[in-house]
Order: structure tokens, then C-alpha cells, then sequence
């Protein structure tokens, strides 16, 4: 693997302001994802972990610290770049996929590539070779409504691949599908990470996850509280799948 | 490395910008035709006075001074309305696409691409509600006059006012339901891309 870090932080704060109440929601986390890495971020509800999840995803600002991805730091880029950011270096993996009802499955992978400036045929012929790499070579027509939960995420998984990023964000991303299809998304999210070497890092609380990450992020209080590697967590899956 | 530098550009053709609205007018088609038929009444009001007064001057009628001045309030009064309720039915529909605005700004949408989006709809829906509306209006103040003055309306039909009328009422209808749609627009595009994120619908 070529050691060539994605995401930094360094030092990160962040506090939201609530009328007169100020929350600290990170207390000054560190951490250093490398290319091709297969990150879990977990922590309990209110831990910080969406909050620093939306950081390393350039959807949100540190109010203290720096948060470079790709070695470009993100508090200092306008909004016009922060876009071209979005646009190309992360694909996004929503809980709830978020595919735009009113475009076809084809439409919705291609509409990142048309914001990238791609002609429309560029865009159609890449789209279908993505779709066709997440199994739905045959529902590029079909609008959202008319596929299951598990194909809408992965035409979300297609989308968020279109414009070749460095780095896909999952939020919860099996969150809102049932056990089989989750495990299949999972996979399907491993081998993509493999084959592309694009780095994944996803915010989830489901333990099917841990067995394919490279390591673990736990955040509690706002702070990381432990990151585990992948050789410690095998035996726990094993114990904790009883528990399922 | 170069390739690590952080561009700028991010494009929305306007061919693609024009396709993505008239499918979302298409796909809500309920709310869409509230807004349509909104203005479509306003503007049909609009026309069937204006067609009104060129009739009674082609029949070389007296015209009554104190009914225009009522007409000329009612019309402004009723336009107002539609723009209310322009405003009202797009900002309902940037409440109900919170998540896919979010999405698209996630997807790397610039604030401009919304603002487009939500304008392009507006215009389109104006241009149709005022379209129908210039039709509902002159046939029926046309019907109006053929009941109480009889065939003789046709004889020395104003087609020509009637027609500068229509075109005016049409500018008419799309400008309002583009300022109706303004503050809806600003405050879509003003939606940070976080909201995408939130699970409840």
C-alpha cells in the first residue's frame, strides 16, 4: 500500500453555539487515514462522531485546529472550491440514500459528472460501466421508486463513485436495510475499496462493519477514545455475533 | 502533485438545468398544477378585464370611469394573491425536498444551481398557468359580451389589442411567478449540504 495520508486532523475543536449555551462537541481529536484504508468511525450518540464524520466529509468547519484532505486545508477554501471539493475528491453514501426521485437511476449516477463538466455522453458511458460494476447493468432506466432498498444504495454507491474521489463517506450506510442486504453492501463497499483503492470511511453502529475495516475509530466525549486495528477486532466480532 | 490543487469550476448546463426542473414539475404534478392553476386565475382575471375594455371601445360603448378604478384594484389584488401563493406552494416544496436539496449541494451543486433550479420551475409553471390563463380569460369576457350584445362583438372583433394584451399578460404571469419564487430559491440554496445527512424524512 502506498503510505499517503487522505484525511489529517490536527487538533480539532468544535463548538456550537445553542442561544447563550456553547457545546463542545470534539475536544480535540487527532487522526491520520491513509489511502486505500477501510475506516470505522463508532461512538455512542452525541460522542461528536457525526459532527467530526461532516468535518472529514467537508461539510462542516473546526472552530479550532485543521482538517486537511488530500493535503488541501478545508477552513480555508471558499465556497466555489469547497464544492469543486465535494464534487470530486468524496463521494457521499447516505443512511437513507438519497437518491433524486424525480431522475433515473443512470441520471442520478451521471448528475456528479455533469457538475464535473463531463459531456453528456462521457457521463452516460461512464455511468453505465459503474452501474454495471454494482450489479444493476439493467436498471439504468428505472427511476428510484422502482427498486428495492439495497439496489438504491447501490446506484448511491455508483453515484458515489462517478467522479473517481479519494475518498467515500458512508453514513450509516446499512443503517435502513435488512441483514442479507446489508451484508451484500458491505461487501460490495469491501471490494471496491480493494479493487479502486479508494479509501472508505463510514460512521456506523453496525458490527457486520468491523470485520472489514482496517481499523476502528472510537469516539467518545468528543475525543477519540481508542483506535483498534483490524488483528484485535476479529475475535471480538466472533463473541459479539452471538449476540446478534 | 498537481492534481492535488482544488479547482473551481462547476458547471450545470442550462440544457440539463431546464431537463432536471420540468421532471421535477412533472413527478409532483399535484403541487405543480396548485401553483399552474394560481396563476392561471390571476391572469385569467387579468385578460378577461383587459379584453373587456377593448371590447366595449371596438362596440364604442360608454365605459363607466368608476368601474375601472375598481377593476384596476381588483386586478392588482388578485395578482398579488398569486404571487402570495406562488410563494407560499415553493416554499412548501423546498421544505419537502430539504434532503434532495442537501444531496445535490453534497454531489458539489453551488448555490446558483438551486437558485437556477427553483427559478427555471417558477417559469415554467408561470408560462403555462398565464398561457391557459390568457385562453380561459379572453374566451370567457369574450363569451361575456356574445350573451349580453349578441354577434355583433364579432363584426369588429379588436384582434390586434386583444392579442398585445394576451402577450403583455403572458410577461406578466412569468415575472410574477419568478418573484414569487425568489425568496423560496434563496433560502433552498442557503441549505447546508449537512441537512442531506439527517435520517428523519
Amino acid at each position: 500500500m502506498v503510505y499517503e495520508s487522505v484525511v489529517r486532523a490536527k487538533n480539532v475543536e468544535k463548538v456550537f453555539k445553542m442561544g447563550n449555551m456553547e457545546v463542545q462537541a470534539l475536544r480535540g481529536i487527532s487522526l491520520e487515514i491513509q489511502k486505500g484504508e477501510y475506516i470505522s468511525i463508532m461512538g455512542p450518540s452525541g460522542s461528536g462522531k457525526s459532527t467530526l464524520f461532516n468535518m472529514i466529509g467537508g461539510l462542516d468547519k473546526p472552530t479550532q485546529g485543521r482538517i486537511f484532505i488530500d493535503e488541501v486545508d478545508v477552513a480555508q477554501l471558499d465556497a466555489y472550491e469547497l464544492a469543486w471539493l465535494r464534487c470530486r475528491k468524496i463521494g457521499y453514501i447516505f443512511q437513507t440514500f438519497n437518491l433524486i426521485p424525480v431522475m433515473t437511476a443512470a441520471e442520478n449516477v451521471m448528475l456528479p459528472m455533469v457538475f464535473a463538466g463531463l459531456t453528456h455522453d462521457e457521463a452516460l458511458e461512464k455511468s453505465s460501466e459503474l452501474l454495471a460494476i454494482v450489479g444493476l447493468e439493467g436498471r439504468m432506466g428505472h427511476k428510484p421508486s422502482e427498486l428495492s432498498g439495497g439496489q438504491q444504495q447501490r446506484v448511491a454507491i455508483a453515484r458515489a463513485l462517478a467522479n473517481d474521489p479519494s475518498i467515500i463517506l458512508a453514513d450509516e450506510p446499512t443503517g435502513n436495510l435488512d441483514l442479507r442486504t446489508g451484508k451484500d453492501i458491505i461487501e460490495l463497499l469491501k471490494s471496491l475499496n480493494k479493487k479502486k483503492q479508494v479509501t472508505i470511511i463510514s460512521a456506523t453502529h453496525d458490527l457486520k462493519m468491523l470485520d472489514v475495516s482496517d481499523r476502528i475509530f472510537w469516539i467518545r466525549d468528543g475525543q477519540v477514545e481508542k483506535v483498534e486495528e483490524r488483528s484485535d477486532i476479529k475475535l471480538e466480532v466472533g463473541t459479539m455475533e452471538g449476540e446478534e | 502533485m498537481e492534481d492535488k490543487k482544488i479547482g473551481k469550476q462547476i458547471s450545470l448546463p442550462l440544457k440539463d438545468a431546464i431537463k432536471i426542473s420540468f421532471n421535477g414539475i412533472r413527478m409532483r404534478a399535484g403541487r405543480s398544477s396548485i401553483t399552474t392553476a394560481g396563476i392561471l386565475l390571476g391572469i385569467a382575471f387579468l385578460v378577461s378585464m383587459l379584453v373587456s375594455s377593448a371590447l366595449t371601445t371596438s362596440l364604442s360603448l360608454e365605459p363607466d370611469p368608476d368601474m375601472k378604478v375598481k377593476q384596476l384594484w381588483l386586478v392588482t389584488i388578485s395578482l398579488l394573491v398569486s404571487v402570495l401563493g406562488i410563494a407560499n406552494a415553493m416554499l412548501m416544496s423546498v421544505t419537502e425536498r430539504y434532503k434532495e436539496i442537501g444531496t445535490m449541494k453534497c454531489l458539489g451543486a453551488l448555490n446558483k444551481f438551486i437558485i437556477e433550479l427553483f427559478i427555471l420551475e417558477a417559469l415554467f409553471q408561470g408560462l403555462l398557468g398565464s398561457l391557459l390563463g390568457c385562453i380561459v380569460g379572453t374566451i370567457s369576457m369574450t363569451a361575456v359580451f356574445v350573451f349580453t350584445k349578441g354577434m355583433k362583438v364579432f363584426l369588429n372583433y379588436p384582434i390586434l389589442p386583444v392579442l398585445l394584451y394576451n402577450i403583455g399578460a403572458v410577461l406578466i404571469g412569468v415575472v410574477l411567478a419568478i418573484i414569487g419564487a425568489i425568496y423560496p430559491a434563496i433560502k433552498a440554496a442557503k441549505m447546508e449540504p449537512v441537512e442531506a445527512m439527517r435520517a428523519e424524512v
